[in-house]
């Protein structure tokens, strides 16, 4: 009964963390990207500054007719959201908030993360190829580009710091931690983290989704919930990738003096805020830049962390 | 491996759910081959792979399991397809999907599978594994890796650098066969 039990808590502060810190990023971009373009935002849903703009937007989501295109593959075009989000809410589950904190703890968690994360992307591919669209279509192909050159600089970037831990385990990454990690693993650090951003599709590495021109790509013909469904995936893809790069670079919940779990939320926000100031202040790169980006900068970049680390392991050891 | 053999007619729920995950693998690995709309068939491919790596779960190879999605469902699917949307992904049954071959691939698949089932079965016959976690983890698997089987990885290892090599000189177009 115990073990239950403590298995439904888990499972409840888990659902309750995904749908409410991917609305405090969501509200924070809306409020920080006015200010940085002089402009108020929200200002009156809920009264205070507008706190309450989202959960309106939700309301206004919710009662929206979910409308099919005829020519579209009515199957998969109503799955693709639900795969787009599932995997990020798996992820939240392994994540080490603090000391024992954590909802699985898994051998290989890190892998297991990596793993997931790539199923995600097969969601807007699904939505860009079901929509019977051709931007869409192009949105969708361009996803697919962007997920597979960007998974090797991700992957190669986490394994530098599983190397340095000794163990694939997210909390024993967190455990094995020290503060002089920060300059050796920063190379590795930027490379994920910028890696992720692109897998995510934000801006700057928005070239799949550019509303501009694709008009939002996989999402153009989503309406009502299922397009909430696919805004709650990207944010709390910016939670989950913000969530990561802290537990993987730069050391979970370690911290002097605030107790370990706020130093880990602290941390969250914090990336969470560079994500938001990323979007404001980079233009689109274009597609052969993206996957120059990658291939000629990040890739080399992530062996050379692998190198660098592999030779101060062996010094140290 | 030989400790007593348990009952077959009172199965563990470890066995009932390999056995369900191994329905669901053969089922859409089938569906894969006999579906009429081409990106269904990468989906249900997708669907294959995941209930492999639920088999590897329950067989305990955790890392294998994660190495399965990461690879398979993450990277070859989502390359197959871009290459699908690349040339031509219609919307809709394609009839002209079923190829000239089935009936001899079918005969091969099947006879694959028939000596695969029979080496199998010889060669375990009522051998009993005893599944206790942690044998698959990524400690244990990366030791045996290491220590017993340094060789054949190594070949293998360089077999896909000549593979990556071979692929960069056949697609740039500056470099000459003479």
């Amino acid at each position: 009964m115990a073990e239950v039990l403590d298995a439904v808590v888990r499972l409840v502060v888990i659902v309750a963390v995904f749908l409410v810190l991917p609305l405090v990023v969501g509200q924070t971009e809306h409020k920080v990207m006015a200010h940085m373009q002089a402009r108020l935002g929200p200002m009156y849903a809920g009264g205070f500054h507008g706190w309450a703009q989202l959960i309106a937007d939700g309301v206004k989501f919710a009662q929206k007719e979910d409308v099919i295109p005829a020519a579209a593959d009515r199957r998969v075009f109503a799955i693709a959201p639900g795969v787009a989000l599932v995997p990020y809410l798996v992820v939240l589950a392994v994540i080490p908030v603090g000391p024992g904190l954590i909802g699985a703890d898994i051998d290989a968690g890190l892998f297991f993360v990596l793993a997931v994360l790539g199923v995600g992307v097969l969601g807007s591919i699904m939505a860009g190829w079901s929509s019977g669209n051709k931007y869409s279509v192009l949105g969708g192909m361009r996803s697919a580009a962007q997920l597979m050159s960007y998974e090797l600089p991700l992957v190669l970037a986490a394994s530098s710091v599983a190397m340095a831990a000794g163990t694939l385990s997210l909390p024993g990454i967190v455990e094995a931690w020290q503060w002089w990690w920060l300059p050796w693993q920063a190379i590795g650090g930027v490379v994920f983290f910028l890696a992720g951003l692109a897998e995510l599709r934000r801006p700057p590495f928005d070239m799949p989704i550019a509303e501009s021109e694709l008009i939002m790509g996989p999402m153009t013909e989503y309406t009502g919930m299922r397009f909430a469904l696919f805004m709650l995936a990207e944010y709390a893809g910016i939670v989950v990738l913000s969530a990561l790069t802290a537990v993987l670079f730069l050391g979970g919940w370690h911290g002097p003096l605030l107790p370990g779990p706020v130093w880990m939320l602290i941390k969250v926000f914090a990336l969470a805020f560079v994500v938001i100031w990323l979007r404001v202040s980079y233009p689109r790169l274009r597609e052969d830049q993206l996957q120059k980006l990658a291939w000629i900068g990040l890739v080399p970049l992530a062996l050379v962390q692998l190198a660098l680390t592999g030779v101060v392991t062996l010094l140290v050891a | 491996m030989n400790e007593a053999v348990p009952s077959y007619l009172s199965p563990t729920g470890q066995e009932i759910v390999f056995l369900l995950l191994g329905a669901v693998a053969v089922g859409s690995a089938l569906l894969v081959v006999t579906t009429k709309q081409l990106v269904h068939a990468a989906l249900w491919l997708v669907v294959c792979f995941g209930a492999l790596a639920g088999c590897y779960l329950v067989l305990t190879a955790e890392f294998v399991a994660w190495v399965q999605v990461l690879i398979y469902v993450g990277a070859i699917v989502a390359l197959l397809l871009f290459g699908i949307m690349l040339t031509r992904a219609p919307i809709g049954r394609s009839d002209d999907l079923d190829s000239g071959n089935r009936v001899v691939a079918a005969i091969v698949a099947v006879a694959t599978a028939a000596v695969l089932v029979t080496v199998v079965v010889d060669g375990f016959r009522t051998a009993y594994a005893d599944l206790t976690p942690g044998r698959g983890s990524a400690e244990a698997l990366g030791g045996s890796i290491f220590r017993n089987w340094v060789l054949p990885f190594e070949a293998l290892s360089v077999l896909l650098l000549a593979a990556l090599i071979g692929a960069i000189v056949l697609s740039r177009t500056d470099i000459r066969g003479r």
